[in-house]
Order: structure tokens, then C-alpha cells, then sequence
């Protein structure tokens, strides 16, 4: 067992070459060969039927809507689409599929040739990669495995396992990279940020809810490390990666410990291994030094599909703007940095913004909003920003009334307090808390001289001409009437009130 | 010479889970044996030139549509199931003892 060799020494000596294929749970309302629903966290085994558990008789039916997203992801990542392909079996003995066999593509994928060019963040600024796509092939995820009898839940030492088929034949799109070489150190950040930029699309096109914490996106790294002017070395296949974090982290602690394998004179075997979140490194699982046969062979019982070209021009015109090209444009239309866009984006708030921009809000105003207020309650609520029951239209009123000066900044908090809390629109809000500025200038006048009265000291300061002396004044004000007055009207009044001018 | 034995018949019965008596067994394997056989024909007379047919249909396209149609109730799931734990499907130890 030879110690990892530290992330910049290992460059020093070698070149890693990656190659990732990501898998994306469709988020169809049914399976990709059947109407059961695909839901996550149900009761095990409440969602399936004769054909997601291989009853003898049953019969397969392709999901149109899992075939158009497959096309559609396809055109995203500048595939060729396949004019005729079919879909095959893939066999196997391990329970996770109750056939036996897994629906897969083989050597007929239905999108090939691809390519997706990314843009990596480094220390010297953004680079620019070109990522090339193998394959993206359509088949059915698996169900999922419960390990019992052993201390760890692990298949290692287990008793026996228990089998939920929820899972089994929800449509599944594995997306194939060609080998990434030439990116030297930057490999894990090449890494994340291709993923990264997957699960925008992802997104963006509509075709699966891509939660990496639920499975629905799942990343499985290969590295290789080879001596500069050598062959490709011997690669590993790391799985287990759950986050865009480890993502990075995964493929750096392979490139640490290959380089340790091969500087002591070892040879790095071939085989899956798994990615630890809590510790950072990978460990050894199925060896892959014996290619299995699957015996793939063309599925009888599902037809090929042929998706005409006037179909796939359709579907091509349906394609969003791409992710990265829309946050390069809002940003640029709302005069604000890459940082500023990050934190929108990782709050998830971006296209809240933009909804609340074309209500009419400014864009500064629509941000604050969003990415202050709103996150947090929705942090609190542990619900998605865009479930708050708080609309663009909502905030463009709120905004509105500040700007007559009806509402001042604490008042409109209050407002969307009682907004989020379900009191009604602002306007009910405010008419139903009875917010509002509070602009008479005699009820205005008679808390002036009380607090005048309360702090002697202070007013004859002011009166002998410092003014700055006038905040504690305020402040006093602004407390007796909870914040409903305008300051700056407040010191208006006080000033004139003591005889002195503002300096 | 037939192409499959009785005693193969019985052993993927057993496999299948499928309970079979002595005249069902008979009955099978001289079907089976008559597929097989027929099987092994086609392979004989089929030349490299001949592309494997994996559908007879000229059919292509066939899709439904996006609607969930009813499950079945857990109890129907796993009513057929050798062993049962928790709403899940038991399976003997899947990795042996290294």
C-alpha cells in the first residue's frame, strides 16, 4: 500500500486523462416502460406493476415524453441523432432489476458525437473547455438495495439484502464524455464545472429535477494518470459522488493516489471504486479486471425507435437558451458581477429576479428582495424560494408604495412578513396591520417634543448647533411610533422645530 | 437425439418457480425440444450475409403516452415474493464470504 503523493507533486510527474458519465433520472410523471409513477420516497415497493417486475406476460411500451426529453437533451449537447436505434438487453445476476436483465442501448445509442464547451473557473481567471460527448443513451434505473445482518449495511458481510422496485424502470439517460486529456491541474475543477454546467441544462430544458442529494443526478468519475509522452495509464472508475464538491474532491484524491501507486512502482488496477464524502478518499470496490459479458442482445419486446428528422427540428427549436448564456446576459443587463450572479443562482432565486425585473421592479430592488428576505425565510421554512407565497406582482406593489412614500424599507418588511405569513396581497396587509408612514405632522410634532422632553441634555446640544446630536432624537421618535415615520421628514421637523439649520 | 432432457426441464421449473407434475414435464420438454430444434435449424441454413432479425414487424415508433395508470397494492407486489421483510423483497446473501 503506497501513501497518495500530494495534488501538485502528482502533476509534476503525470498527466491525468477523465472521463465522466453522468446519469440523469428523467423526471417523467411514469416509468420509462410503464404507467407506475415514479415519486421519490414512497412506500417501498407501491409503485409497480406486472411490467416493471418482469411478470411473465407482460409487454414494455416506450414513454414518448422519456424519448422526446432524450432528443431534446441530445440537441442540447450537440449530438447527432440517431436515425434508427434499438434498445437492448442487458444481462446480469444481481437483484436490483426483478428481470434479470437491465432495458439499455448497446452499440445503437439514440444521441452520439456531442460536444459541450464549459468555462472553468481558475486562479488566473475563466478558462475555456471543450468537453466531447461519446453517447447519451436512454435505459431504466434500477431499484434499490437494502444491506441487512452485517454491523456496516454494507453488501460486504451482509445476511441477506431487501429489495424496494419503486425505482426499477424510471427512465434514465446516461450521458457518455469522450476521454478529457490536456487539462493538467485543472482536471478536478474541468471536472466539476462540466457537471455543473449538465445540471443547468438539465434544468433548463426541464427534463429532470437533477437533486444530486436524491440520486436524480449521479456522476461516476474515471481518472488515469499517465507519464508525459506515455500510453494512457490503467483507469479506475469512482462512483459514489453525490455533489458537485465531491465531484472535484473525487477526481483530485484519485489523481493523489494514483500518482502514489505508480511513483512506488506499483501498477493501479482496474476497477470501481468508492468515493467517501466525510473522508475525502476513494476505496476499492467491484474489480473490473475481467470485462463481464452482458450479453447484450437487441430488446424484442420493444420496437426501434426511428425519430423522424422534422420531429427532431421540431424538438431542436424548443431548446432554451443555453444557462450560461442567459446568466452572462442578466448579468450584463443588470449591471451587476459574476459574484452577484453566483449568490442569485445558488439561492435559487434567478429566475424569481428576472420574473420580479419584468414586473417592472428595478433590478436592485427585485435582487435585495430575493436573495435577502426571501432566502432566508425560505431557508427557514426548508422550502424552495419559488414556493413562498410571495409573487413578482407582489413586490412590484410593496416597491411602488415606497417609492410614494407610503411604505419606508422597515415598513415593506412588515408588509411581506404578513405576505409570507398568508395575510393577503400587500395592500391587505398593510390595511390590516395599519402600516403606514406616519406623515401628520402634528402627531409627528407632539412625539418630538416628548422625546425633546425626555433627553434635556440633548436638545440644548442641538439648540447650541450640534446637529449631529439629532440622531438620538430621531431614533426616540422613530421608536415611540415603531418605525412608521419617515427619518429623514423626522429631523426635518426636529431641526425646525429647535430653530437651527441642517449644517 | 433430443436437444433438451426431461431433467433439464425440471431443473429450469424449479428455476422459474414453477410447479410442474410427471405429465406436465413430458408434455414440455417434447415442446421445448421441437423449438429447439427448430431453433438450431434456422442457425445452420442462416449465412454470414443474412443479418440477425431481432424483429419480425416492420414497426417502429411505438410510444404511450406520459400517464400514470395504477399500481399494484404492495400486498400484490410482493405476493408472489419467496420471502418478504418489510414491505421489501428478501434475497438470499448477494456477495459471498471472502
Amino acid at each position: 500500500m503506497t501513501d497518495p503523493i500530494p495534488f501538485d507533486q502528482a502533476l509534476q510527474a503525470f498527466e491525468p486523462v477523465i472521463g465522466l458519465e453522468v446519469h440523469v433520472e428523467l423526471g417523467t410523471n411514469t416509468k420509462m416502460f410503464c404507467g407506475c409513477p415514479t415519486g421519490f420516497g414512497a412506500e417501498p415497493n407501491t409503485q409497480t406493476c406486472p411490467v416493471c417486475l418482469g411478470l411473465p406476460g407482460s409487454l414494455p411500451v416506450a414513454n414518448a415524453q422519456a424519448i422526446e426529453s432524450i432528443i431534446r437533451i441530445g440537441l442540447a449537447l450537440n449530438c447527432d441523432i440517431a436515425e434508427w436505434c434499438r434498445m437492448s438487453r442487458k444481462n446480469y445476476f444481481y437483484p436490483d432489476m426483478p428481470k434479470d436483465y437491465q432495458v439499455s442501448q448497446y452499440d445503437e445509442p439514440i444521441c452520439v458525437d456531442g460536444h459541450l464547451d464549459i468555462t472553468v473557473p481558475t486562479d488566473d481567471g475563466p478558462v475555456e473547455v471543450r468537453i466531447d460527448i461519446e453517447r447519451v443513451h436512454m435505459e431504466e434505473d434500477t431499484g434499490k438495495l437494502t444491506h441487512a445482518g452485517g454491523d456496516t449495511g454494507r453488501i460486504h458481510g451482509a445476511d441477506y439484502s431487501l429489495v424496494d422496485y419503486n425505482r426499477a424502470g424510471i427512465p434514465l439517460v446516461e450521458i457518455v464524455t469522450k476521454p478529457v486529456v490536456g487539462t493538467g491541474r485543472l482536471a478536478p475543477a474541468v471536472a466539476r464545472a462540466y457537471v455543473a454546467e449538465l445540471r443547468d441544462i438539465m434544468r433548463a430544458l426541464g427534463v429532470s429535477d437533477v437533486k444530486m442529494e436524491e440520486g436524480s443526478l449521479r456522476c461516476d468519475a474515471n481518472v488515469s494518470l499517465n507519464r508525459p509522452g506515455d500510453p494512457w495509464g490503467t483507469r479506475s472508475e469512482t462512483k459514489n459522488v453525490n455533489s458537485l464538491r465531491s465531484v472535484e474532491r473525487a477526481v483530485r484524491a484519485e489523481i493523489e493516489r494514483q500518482a502514489g501507486v505508480l511513483d512506488g512502482g506499483e501498477r493501479v488496477v482496474q476497477e470501481t471504486r468508492h468515493f467517501h464524502e466525510d473522508t475525502g478518499v476513494t476505496t476499492p470496490g467491484r474489480s473490473k479486471e475481467h470485462a463481464e459479458d452482458y450479453r447484450y442482445f437487441p430488446e424484442p419486446d420493444l420496437v426501434p425507435i426511428a425519430p423522424s428528422r422534422e420531429w427532431v427540428e421540431e424538438l431542436r427549436a424548443t431548446l432554451p437558451e443555453r444557462p450560461s448564456v442567459r446568466r452572462a446576459r442578466l448579468a450584463a443587463e443588470w449591471g451587476i458581477g459574476d459574484f452577484e450572479m453566483a449568490t442569485l443562482v445558488n439561492a435559487g432565486v434567478l429566475d424569481l429576479v428576472e420574473a420580479t425585473v419584468a414586473a417592472g421592479v428595478a433590478p436592485d430592488a427585485a435582487r435585495k428582495w430575493w436573495s435577502g428576505e426571501f432566502t432566508r425565510v425560505a431557508n427557514e421554512r426548508d422550502v424552495d424560494p419559488a414556493d413562498l407565497p410571495v409573487t413578482p406582482a407582489d413586490i412590484g406593489r410593496v416597491e411602488e408604495l415606497i417609492a410614494s412614500g407610503a411604505l419606508n424599507d422597515k415598513l415593506a418588511r412588515q408588509v411581506f412578513e404578513g405576505v409570507l405569513a398568508g395575510e393577503g396581497t400587500p395592500d391587505e396587509v398593510v390595511a390590516a396591520r395599519g402600516l403606514a408612514v406616519v406623515s401628520d405632522d402634528s402627531a409627528l410634532l407632539a412625539a418630538i417634543d416628548a422625546a425633546l422632553a425626555e433627553q434635556p441634555d440633548v436638545a440644548e446640544k442641538i439648540r447650541s448647533g450640534k446637529v449631529q446630536a439629532a440622531g438620538a432624537i430621531v431614533g426616540a421618535v422613530m421608536k415611540a411610533t415603531r418605525g412608521q415615520a419617515d427619518a429623514g421628514k423626522v429631523r426635518a421637523l426636529l431641526l425646525e422645530r429647535l430653530g437651527v439649520s441642517d449644517a | 437425439m433430443s436437444a433438451i432432457t426431461r431433467g433439464e426441464v425440471a431443473h429450469l421449473a424449479r428455476l422459474a418457480r414453477l410447479a410442474l407434475d410427471d405429465d406436465e414435464l413430458d408434455h414440455y420438454a417434447a415442446q421445448l425440444d421441437v423449438i429447439l430444434q427448430s431453433v438450431a435449424r434456422v442457425t445452420e441454413v442462416a449465412a454470414d450475409d443474412i443479418p440477425p432479425t431481432s424483429h419480425p414487424v416492420p414497426l417502429v415508433n411505438v410510444y404511450r403516452d406520459d400517464e400514470v395508470r395504477p399500481s399494484l397494492a404492495q400486498s400484490e407486489a410482493l405476493a408472489a415474493a419467496p420471502a418478504v421483510e418489510d414491505g421489501r423483497f428478501r434475497v438470499p446473501r448477494i456477495l459471498d464470504e471472502e
